[in-house]
């Protein structure tokens, strides 16, 4: 008996531990269904109320004289969406390139790659404003995404590299010998067989591109083409009368698809955080 | 004559075997070039270059001139400098310490218990750095605010603790947790798989010789991972210097004059936020490139004692 009493400790230790967040996701479900909270209290009953953001936008103050929330959450999918295809798309090219073939300047490029992966990219923001208005590309969605592409770029080449390195060559020496390009074999026999990977940095680049602030916020200020991120910091930094009803049902409507993608990903998601360290 | 046309004509023709024997690997990996180039190579040089110019946007970005080293002198001489520097430091090591040894601590303890709670814990621990910034720190917002809302106030007021606005009150303990709880899961993730690899015979060989749950921590695992808990210090280290979104989002550097501001942060305000109106890139430029070659050089470390040379390794087996 006193041996199960210390084999559960471990589990209430951590649990202790976890509770915060535990509180903190809970009160975003909870508060988003009742009129108010007193801190973990609701006042009221259970209501939708916070939601007719959602079918009755008009009426609620709050969004009065912001962007509305559809072609946010569109934008924000676009910018997201296009992320992730472009960060795969050029990772897996140079990735593969890096992985398979001997050139001039490899070496040097595989080590400025790792360089950048481990160097925090938000100290060049500064730069990047002059770099982009001089490219007439600031204050556009393209422009923000090539600068999210490029900040996710290092990690991708180098895990999509990774992946690479592990397809045995047998399959792709076959289709050399046969006589396909390099192109063919990269994008017929090679990419099908890297589909886990491409499927995880995939996901990583999405969730990266979704949750993305500062970038939408420090380089597309004029809002027509904003994302919900910059939504909610507005509606939360409005000083001391936040509605948090209308907050928190907008923040768990914001954050909902990564929630679902994480439930049904979360091996796969952790592996990669895991193996590729960023953040 | 002839003969240097011949040698023009085998320079010529070399360059064609050169580039047919690279136009493919060339055309891989131009992508991914132009975007490191622009957006990596052009900024760092950027960077370092407006540090030396008084580029702002009261001359209108265009009317700027080259000033030496005055951006550098006026930031070591400037009367915050020294408090900046300190709260950087108070961040930096506060953050760390606090992702560590949290990290560290779920780690063991979700490796020693059943493969599906641990996987669950770790999923929990997670949730904070896969959440948007905005929504996480939402709810943190919430937590601490003033009662009768707070969360915070609300469990510690029966505990004969008096309510207030944690934000203004205490804005450090806020921003270590904030930063703490999304950064723990860094060490959590990397510690846990390291753990994992660990052959089990080592643990039960300890068993059998009678230690104790604490000494098989402290005699095996520990220095048995020691090199990723370097890795975890360096890499945090570099990236907590360069990161500010998080005290962006809750105590904006503030309350009052830069009480949380940190260096990061200070460079941002300076060139991109300004409360002045007057964004003061070049003066911004020059703070972000003190960061800069700080995270260059780190960066450069971490290869150096992560065996960068069996990293690039030349590919094993080559076909034209």
């Amino acid at each position: 008996m006193a041996f199960r009493w210390t084999s559960a400790i471990p589990y209430l230790v951590l649990l202790a531990f976890t509770l915060p967040i535990l509180v903190l996701y809970g009160w975003l479900l909870y508060g988003s269904f009742f009129p108010r909270m007193e801190g973990l209290k609701p006042i009221g009953a259970f209501t939708l109320e916070n939601w007719r953001f959602l079918w009755a936008p008009e009426t609620v103050d709050a969004l009065r004289f912001k962007a509305p929330i559809i072609p946010l959450t569109i934008n924000t999918l676009i910018f997201s969406l296009s992320t992730a295809l472009v960060v795969l798309l050029i990772s897996s090219m140079a990735g593969y390139a890096l992985s398979r073939i001997r050139f001039p300047g490899r070496r040097t490029f595989l080590a400025g790659v790792l360089l950048l992966h481990s160097f925090p990219s938000v100290t060049l923001l500064i730069a990047t404003f002059l770099v982009l208005r001089q490219l007439r590309l600031y204050d556009q969605l393209v422009g923000v995404i090539l600068v999210k592409t490029a900040f996710e770029l290092p990690f991708g080449i180098w895990i999509m590299k990774g992946f690479f390195d592990t397809v045995p060559w047998d399959l792709e020496m076959a289709a050399l010998v046969d006589g396909a390009g390099r192109f063919r074999t990269w994008w017929r026999v090679v990419m099908p067989l890297v589909k886990p990977g491409l499927l995880a940095l995939g996901l990583l680049s999405f969730v990266s591109g979704w949750n993305e602030f500062l970038l939408p916020f420090v380089f597309m200020p004029s809002g027509n083409q904003q994302t919900l991120s910059v939504l909610i910091r507005g509606l939360i930094g409005e000083g001391r009368f936040v509605d948090y009803g209308l907050v928190t049902a907008v923040g768990l409507y914001y954050v909902a698809p990564i929630l679902i993608l994480f439930f049904f990903a979360q091996d796969r998601l952790m592996k990669i955080y895991a193996g590729g360290v960023k953040g | 004559m002839a003969r240097t046309e011949a040698l023009a004509l085998a320079r010529g023709g070399q360059a064609a075997t050169w580039w047919r024997s690279n136009a493919t690997a060339l055309l891989f990996m131009m992508p991914a070039a132009i975007l490191v180039l622009v957006f990596f190579f052009v900024p760092v040089l950027l960077t370092i270059g407006m540090g030396f110019t008084n580029i702002a946007t009261a001359t209108g970005l265009a009317g700027w001139q080259w000033i030496g080293t005055a951006n550098y002198e006026q930031i070591f001489r400037g009367a915050f400098t020294g408090l900046i520097a300190r709260n950087t430091l108070v961040y930096v090591v506060l953050t760390l310490s606090f992702n560590v040894i949290v990290g560290l601590t779920v780690a063991l303890l979700s490796v020693h218990m059943a493969d599906r709670a641990g996987g669950a814990f770790r999923a929990l621990w997670l949730l904070p750095r896969i959440s948007p910034s905005v929504v996480y720190v939402l709810m943190w917002t919430w937590a601490v605010s003033p009662p009768p809302f707070g969360i915070i106030n609300q469990l510690v007021v029966p505990l004969g603790v008096a309510p207030r606005f944690w934000m203004n009150t205490d804005p450090w303990p806020v921003v270590i947790f904030v930063n703490g709880f999304v950064g723990a899961s860094l060490g959590m993730l990397v510690f846990a798989s390291a753990i994992e690899s660990i052959p089990e015979d080592l643990f039960r060989a300890a068993r059998v010789d009678g230690a104790n749950a604490w000494q098989i921590v402290r005699r095996i695992t520990l220095p048995l991972i020691r090199w990723p808990i370097l890795f975890v210090l360096v890499y945090q280290t570099m990236s907590l210097l360069a990161s500010y979104e998080y005290i962006l989002l809750t105590t904006n550097g503030g309350p009052g004059l830069y009480l949380t501001e940190v260096w990061s942060l200070w460079a941002f305000h300076t060139a991109l936020q300004s409360y002045f109106g007057n964004l003061e890139i070049g003066l911004g430029a020059a703070m972000a490139a003190i960061l800069v070659l700080v995270g260059l050089i780190v960066s450069a470390l971490l290869l150096r004692l992560f065996r960068f040379n069996d990293l690039v390794a030349e590919p094993r087996v080559e076909i034209t």
